[in-house]
This record gives structure tokens, sequence and C-alpha cells, in this order.
């Protein structure tokens, strides 16, 4: 599959925004965030910020974005279209877990129940990303089983290390060393879950060949002879990227370091030390993070097969 | 709405049947469902450069040639691909603003340009290939099945039937009722066998190809070796012949 710039933006800072919300809203209700007034409300909307970028930027990826408000119409079938529905339904208890913090403060019972809605509601988009992929049959490297537990893992690591990186810029270290800790903990479990996904779909049969897309098998092995056109087309720009499977090995080595490996040490070493080293570790570490999931998102296109290029010649898929 | 419509008992499910076997890759079919279309219900197909070097664009069917079997065994066969019109289509259940949709009446899948984002996740969730993105018009573009030919009571009874089927010249494509099973076209898979692509998929594709026929082996269709003349040479040579053969 071609890397969609576009969608592999709004999955990672949408996903690392979604993390940081349902964090704030966790550790908000239990009352571990730094007690101030400003905390609540810039963690949120610091969020809202991310998860709005995101959103906007996969905007980019359609061929009529002026026409985007429609797409929140099939919830009943689309994952796409639930994605938008829970995403801009997520706005409604984060913007008022920020209210109530800055008006009935960080302890009151309202705003702790508002943090947990609003930190289900944030999860609740992120299954609904991450199902927009697991549900597409023709993709076998998409319809894995790790897809979904493997995005909400990255989100809730780079969320927690943007949580971090916000709460040692407040005079509080343990809320700043508890989110430091949880990314720690999440770089490390999803960078080993990311590493089965890449041994699934290395070792995992392909789920059609060419004698199966054709029905001509029985007749003996299929090779395609003559493709319809002689140039490219829509389809083979879109479906038969190859450019990223010469470079898989080197590239998963740099996502799984850039990614998971760096941040956590950074987590840990900025957690540790907190203050003016934490200040610039904590946010350097989240900034990588981004960086290497960027990757990571680009590689799970790249390394997708689609079943139409069978038609094109493609032995599996 | 995306939600794929409850088919009736006897629901009409009009598609295509494709002879493998009679196929001879001419792509007239490709070529006038593009001129048809062009000025039909998906207007425009757009096209980028087409008089320059390096022509392309929205093709609803592409003509593909495959060889299958090795040796002497093995066939060259033309396969057209278009739009399956689905019993089960995911290009319709992930449509995120209902654009694309199978219509009750007779199991046609259509998009409507007017209100499609282009965000192609239909493209995406189709195994066969049968959508493209217009790049000019940001939408996506499908085989519509001729719909404004079929209904097209301007149009002579027979003409009624898709362009590709129209036009074939070797009779290898046949157009109808596929949930009747008293239709010509269904006798025709039920005769020669005719086969769902991809089945595991589980999108229950209407469209139904024909298996090229059995060929006896290459040996046995061989014609025979000419049985020498009975007078054929002097005695020398029929002695020469008798002794080489040895």
């Amino acid at each position: 599959m071609k890397p969609a710039l576009s969608v592999i933006f709004l999955t990672v800072v949408s996903g690392a925004g979604y993390g940081l919300l349902f964090w704030t809203g966790v550790l908000g209700a239990a009352g571990a965030l730094p007690r101030d007034l400003w905390f609540g409300p810039a963690a949120s909307l610091l969020a809202l910020a991310l998860a709005g970028a995101g959103l906007i930027a996969s905007t980019f990826h359609l061929g009529r974005p002026e026409r985007a408000w429609r797409a929140i119409s099939q919830w009943r079938t689309s994952w796409l279209s639930r994605e938008g529905v829970a995403a801009l339904l997520t706005n409604i208890p984060a913007l008022a877990f920020a209210l109530a913090w800055g008006l009935a403060g960080e302890a009151a019972a309202i705003t702790r129940a508002l943090g947990l809605v609003a930190a289900l509601a944030g999860v609740t988009t992120l299954i609904c990303t991450a199902m927009i992929y697991a549900s597409l049959k023709p993709i076998r490297q998409w319809r894995a089983p790790h897809v979904l537990p493997n995005y909400l893992m990255m989100a809730a690591a780079s969320g927690a290390a943007v949580l971090a990186a916000l709460a040692v810029f407040w005079p509080f270290a343990a809320p700043a060393r508890l989110a430091a800790a949880l990314a720690v903990l999440l770089f490390i479990a999803a960078g080993l879950s990311k590493r089965a996904y890449w041994r699934f779909i290395d070792t995992a049969p392909p789920s059609a060949t060419i004698e199966a897309a054709t029905g001509l098998g029985a007749l003996g092995p299929v090779r395609m002879l003559d493709a319809p056109n002689t140039e490219e087309n829509y389809l083979l720009r879109e479906f038969r990227f190859v450019v990223g499977r010469r470079h898989a090995e080197r590239l998963r080595t740099i996502a799984l370091v850039l990614g998971f490996a760096v941040p956590a040490a950074l987590a840990i070493a900025g957690g540790a030390l907190a203050g003016p080293a934490g200040r610039v570790l904590l946010p350097l570490g989240a900034a990588l993070a981004l960086a290497g999931l960027f990757v990571e998102r680009w590689l799970f296109f790249a390394q997708a097969t689609h079943t139409v290029t069978l038609y094109y010649g493609a032995e599996r898929a | 709405m995306t939600a794929i419509p409850k088919p009736a008992a006897d629901q009409k499910k009009l598609g295509l049947v494709i002879d493998l076997d009679t196929c001879v890759g001419c792509h007239a079919c490709a070529v006038n469902c593009k001129e048809w279309n062009a000025g039909g219900y998906p207007a425009p197909l757009t096209d980028f450069d087409p008089y320059q070097q390096h022509p392309q664009g929205v093709w609803l069917n592409r003509v593909h040639t495959y060889e299958a079997g090795t040796g002497e065994n093995s066939r060259t066969v033309h396969f057209p691909r278009s739009c399956l019109h689905c019993e089960e289509p995911a290009c319709v259940t992930v449509c995120p603003t209902g654009a694309s949709y199978k219509r009750a009446e007779d199991g046609i899948v259509l998009v409507n340009a007017e209100i499609c984002i282009g965000c192609q996740l239909c493209a995406w969730a189709c195994p066969y290939g049968a959508r493209e993105l217009d790049e000019d018009q940001g939408v996506m573009k499908k085989c519509t099945l001729c719909i404004d030919r079929i209904y097209n009571e301007y149009l002579p009874e027979e003409s009624r039937v898709p362009a590709c089927v129209a036009t074939c010249p070797a009779h290898a494509r046949h157009f109808g009722d596929l949930g009747d099973p008293e239709s010509a076209v269904s006798r025709l898979v039920a005769e020669r066998g005719g086969y769902d692509l991809m089945p595991e998929m589980g999108y229950k594709p209407v469209n139904k190809y024909l298996p090229p026929r059995r060929r006896p082996p290459p040996q046995a269709a061989r014609a025979p070796e000419p049985a020498p003349a009975a007078d054929a040479g002097s005695a020398l040579l029929r002695w020469v012949d008798r002794v080489l053969s040895r």
C-alpha cells in the first residue's frame, strides 16, 4: 500500500492526542496530576489540539475535502464514519473536564467523573481508527489480530510520554515521574508487540494467490503475460508500493530504536532527574517517539500487500 | 445508506458472465466501456496526458492476459476485470458518506458522485480492484453495469445491455439476472461450471467467470503421421527404410 502521509500523520499525532487525553482523564480521576488550576485544562486542550491537527491533516487525503462533513453520516456500518463521530463527541467530555477542573476544582467528583468519560471517549476513537484498518479483508497485514492492541499501546505510550513532557513543567515531580514510568512500561510493551506483529506478518500464509484471484489454478501455475495497460494507473500507484520493502529491515530497526527504545530510555532518565534536565529530556523523548512512530506507520502501509496486486502479476498477497 | 439491502426471496441480481474460453483479448469491451461511460452516468472518466508519452486515466474495465499451466499444457487466458457487483460488497459498508450503495431492486453497486468525498476506503476494501479514484474529479469511479443503457427506453431493445457485452466480437460476455436460476446466464453458469473470484474473501460476487474448456493433451491432438505411400521409392529404399527402422 502506498503510504498516505496525511493518514500516517493522523494516526501518529491524533493517536498521541487521544492517548494523552486518556491518561489525563484517568490520572486526573485518580488525583495523580499536578494540583494546579491550569494543568487540567492545559493537558486536555493539548490533547484536543493534537487530535484536531491529525483530523485536519487527514482531510488532505480526500479527493473532496470540502465534503468531509458528510463522513459522519454512516456510523452504522463504517468504521471511518464512527471514527469521525467519536472524534467529534470526544470534544464534549474533554472540554467539560477542562472547564470543571477550572471551576469546580481538580478534586471535585464532577471533574473526576468527566475525566473518566473523556478517557473512555478517547479510547473509543482510537479503537475506531484501528478498526478502519483491521476490518479490511483484502490486506492481510492489516487484518492481523495484533493491529488493534498494537495501535492502542502505541497511542497510550506516546500519550503518556507527552503527558510526562507537559507535567515536568509544573513544580511537582511525582506526576511527571508517574507518567514517565507509564510511558516506559508502555513503550516496552508496544515495542514487543510490534516485533510480534512483524514476526506474524513475515510468517503468516498469504491470504490469496494469483491462482485464487484468477480462478485458473486448476490449469497449473499462473503468471501474468500482459498487463491491461502499458502505463501506470491509480491501482498500481495506490496498491503496488514496493519501495519500502527493500529497506524494511533497516526501517524496522530505526522504528524500534527511535520510536520505542530511545523514548523509553529518555523517559527513564527524564523521570529520574525531573527538574530542568527533565524539561529537556522528556519533551525530546516525546518528540522522538512521534518521529519513530511515523516511521512505524509508514512501514505499516509500505509492507501491506493488497490482493489487487495479484491481478497485476504478484504471486501472493 | 451503506447498509446492504435485505435480499428478497426472488432477488434480482443483474450481472455479467464472462467466458474465459472464448475471450480473445481484443480489449474491445474495455474500449467500448470507456467510450460509453466517458459520456454516461459516471462521466467524465478523466484521462491525463491522453496524447502524450505516458497517458493514463480511469477505466472501469481492464483486460489482463495470463499464462496458466506450464510447458505444452500451458494456456493463454485473457481475463477482463471489472466490478463484480458483490452480494456482500465491503466497498459499500465502509463508505463513510453513503455515496456508495447497493440497489435493492437489481443489486447494482453504484457511487453517488455528488456526495463522494474521495477517501478511497472503498478501493482499499475491494479485493478485486474494481474502484478507481478519478484524480481530477476527486471522486471514485466504478462499473455501473451501464445502468444508463440497460433501462434506457430510447435505445432499441437489443442495445439495452452493458456496452462491454454489446461490443464483444467473440460473444464472451453475457448479461442477465443471476438471481433467476432459469435465466440464460444462470443456465450457462450451471452448464459450464462458472465460478466466483476469491470466494474465500466472502464478498459473494454476482459476476461469474466460465473456465477455459478442457482440451485433449497435445499428443492426442496432434494429427497422425501420414502413412508412406505404398509404392514409395525403389526396393533399395524400402530395404534402407527397414534397416534404419530396426
